[in-house]
């Protein structure tokens, strides 16, 4: 049976890619297009990582993280996937926010949030504007030291009203802080609040079914349930890695499995100088998440009450809170017949920011019963919007930082990847051992799935040269 | 190689890598960014590309080199002599 997963597979390949989150296949796909021999091995039975989906008896279909991304999915998936897939992206125009202290609808992007922010805030306009190009001006080199806290306070101090309203869709997308440096909030507002939410139409199955499509298409050869155990690395150099107890030669491997895991457990922390040893265990990951599925029973219909519902009743934003077993932020992700096209069915995904270690320790008797309580205080707020919901519901069940662990092996079930300290260490990894490289969701501006697929290309570029200069050295040696 | 032959292959390459820029009026004095719409990931489409044509390397240092057509043609002169003799 496990032999089977890794049937007639080569003795060698250019490229191994570790994982088939969407930086993963993303980068599997450009290798392949530049003419290098690629192997994907992902230990889930789905392709995806976290942009994944699962079904339920009843006819129910749930997607994880498909709430929205930035415009930029757009372009990037037209020149690292293919037109099809892009032309599937569309808008979401229904963004809501609900909480104690405003109640507004917004299509979510910079000549919107204007008008909001002069007409319902009363800031002045000059302010919004220099905020709008301050955050679009910033970049990863830039200074590092301001926190995102500061930011705000330059720009509209005392305002905790206007901090949630462009806080809160960026806190629940990247789990970043008011901590967190400015840069890296910047960075993702011009990105996210500035032209719109978008998702794909056909739902999370049918992009991922395209992408595998895509792949084979390209020569990639890719498997699913083959578990990486181990990066093989003599002298220095990366000799190929261990799955299901058998070596694969190969000149690079780019690792998508979390940063911290590839680093300590793929690799082993004797391989890599005790300084960048250090740095790596400096870097601190992001929270993770809890979600509450509910499908809806077949013939019967949701009104339209939005697409994305960004709902609280604390009393003002609150980065810990946002993550308390108790919270009570939480945004309602409304899929209706339309994000299948062809489907009649709805359902609803609620997701909340969370910790592992509230979570990660509980007996299995809490367990059980904790995901009951998170189960019910959410289908009871979702009420207020949609009063006879719960008559409405036929499937409900709970994900949370121990599912997201069970399902992606993100340490500590890490959904948003590294703090912004965990770029540089991604990125310098390539100067520890030759031909090692990681691309998935680091550093907060590196995750999501814009962020991902980006990533997956950034590196790619990195590990084309590198197939590049040994071809090379290789020609020159034969010649 | 002469230089306008460098920079109707940076356009040639542009044209490529993003469909939607217009690029028969292109200024060889202004920086590229600023007149085609041309995000980080384009340059490093242009990057990638010229390797897999002309076998160069570009060092990330060294992406700033490509602002202009000008700058491209001044910067990737010696590359493509060097590639073009080999
Ligand atoms: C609940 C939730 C909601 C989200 N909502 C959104 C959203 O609305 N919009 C948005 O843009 N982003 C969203 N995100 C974030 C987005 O989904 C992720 O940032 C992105 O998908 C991460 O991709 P990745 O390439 O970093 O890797 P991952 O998705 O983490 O994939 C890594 C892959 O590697 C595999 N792997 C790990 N170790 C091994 C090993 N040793 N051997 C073989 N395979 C291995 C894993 O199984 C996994 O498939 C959400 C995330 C979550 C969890």
């Amino acid at each position: 049976m496990v032999a089977d997963r890794l049937r007639d597979i080569k003795s060698h390949y250019d490229v191994v890619i570790i994982g088939s989150g969407l930086a993963g296949l993303t980068a599997a796909n450009c290798l392949a297009k530049c003419g290098w021999s690629v192997l994907l091995l992902e230990q889930h039975y789905n392709f995806g990582g976290m942009a994944t989906w699962f079904r339920r008896p009843g006819g129910h279909i749930f997607d994880i993280s498909l709430h929205g991304f930035p415009i930029g999915m757009i372009k990037s998936c037209r020149k690292y996937w293919t037109k099809e897939i892009s032309d599937s992206i569309v808008q979401l125009k229904g963004i809501r926010f609900d909480n104690p202290q405003f109640q507004l609808q917004t299509t979510f992007d910079r000549q919107d949030f204007t008008r909001i922010l002069v007409e319902e805030f009363g800031v002045a306009p000059d302010t919004v504007e220099a905020f709008f190009n301050t955050a679009r001006g910033m970049d990863f080199y830039d200074d590092q030291t301001m926190t995102t806290r500061e930011l705000f306070e330059k720009f509209f101090p005392g305002r905790s009203d206007v901090v949630r309203m462009l806080m809160e869709p960026i806190a629940y997308a990247n789990g970043s802080t008011l901590d967190d440096p400015a840069i890296s909030y910047g960075i993702v507002f011009s990105n996210f609040m500035s032209k719109g939410v978008y998702i794909f139409r056909g739902g999370t199955d049918k992009l991922i079914y395209m992408m595998r499509r895509e792949l084979k298409a390209n020569g990639v050869d890719i498997r699913k349930q083959v578990l990486v155990e181990r990066i093989v690395v003599e002298d220095g150099k990366v000799r190929g890695v261990v799955a299901n107890d058998q070596f694969i030669g190969c000149g690079a491997v780019l690792s998508n499995a979390n940063l911290k895991t590839t680093i300590s457990k793929l690799v082993g922390y004797d391989q890599f100088t005790p300084q960048f040893t250090k740095q790596a265990k400096a870097v601190r990951l992001n929270n993770s998440s809890c979600q509450v599925f509910m499908g809806i029973r077949e013939g019967e219909k949701l009104d339209y009450i939005g697409d994305l519902l960004f709902t609280s009743v604390d009393p003002q934003f609150d980065s810990v809170r946002l993550c308390a077993k108790d919270v009570t932020s939480r945004t309602f992700s409304m899929y209706y017949p339309d994000t299948r096209p062809g489907s009649d069915r709805y359902a609803v995904v609620s997701s909340t920011n969370a910790n592992w270690d509230d979570w990660a320790h509980l007996s299995e008797q809490d367990y059980q019963k904790e995901k009951q309580r998170l189960i019910e205080t959410t289908i009871a707020a979702l009420e207020k919007y949609i009063p006879d919901v719960r008559e409405k519901i036929d499937h409900v069940e709970a994900a949370t930082p121990r599912t997201f662990y069970h399902y992606t092996h993100q340490a500590l079930g890490a959904t948003f990847g590294t703090k912004f300290e965990g770029l540089q260490v991604s990125m310098d990894l390539p100067k520890q051992i030759h031909g090692l490289f990681h691309a998935g969701s680091v550093g907060i501006i590196m995750s999501g799935w814009l962020g991902a697929i980006n990533y997956g290309v950034i590196v790619a570029n990195e590990v084309d040269s590198l197939c590049c200069q040994s071809a090379n050295s290789q020609g020159r040696m034969a010649s | 190689m002469g230089d306008q032959r460098i920079k109707d292959i940076i356009l040639d390459i542009i044209a490529v890598v993003a469909p939607d820029a217009e690029v028969s009026n292109v200024k060889s004095d202004v920086r590229l960014r600023d007149q085609l719409d041309l995000d980080s990931m384009d340059f490093l489409d242009i990057v990638m590309e010229l390797r897999k044509r002309y076998k160069i390397e570009i060092p990330k240092e060294e992406y700033p080199e490509l602002a202009t057509l000008d700058s491209c043609a001044a910067y990737l002169g010696p590359k493509l002599a060097a590639v073009t003799a080999a």
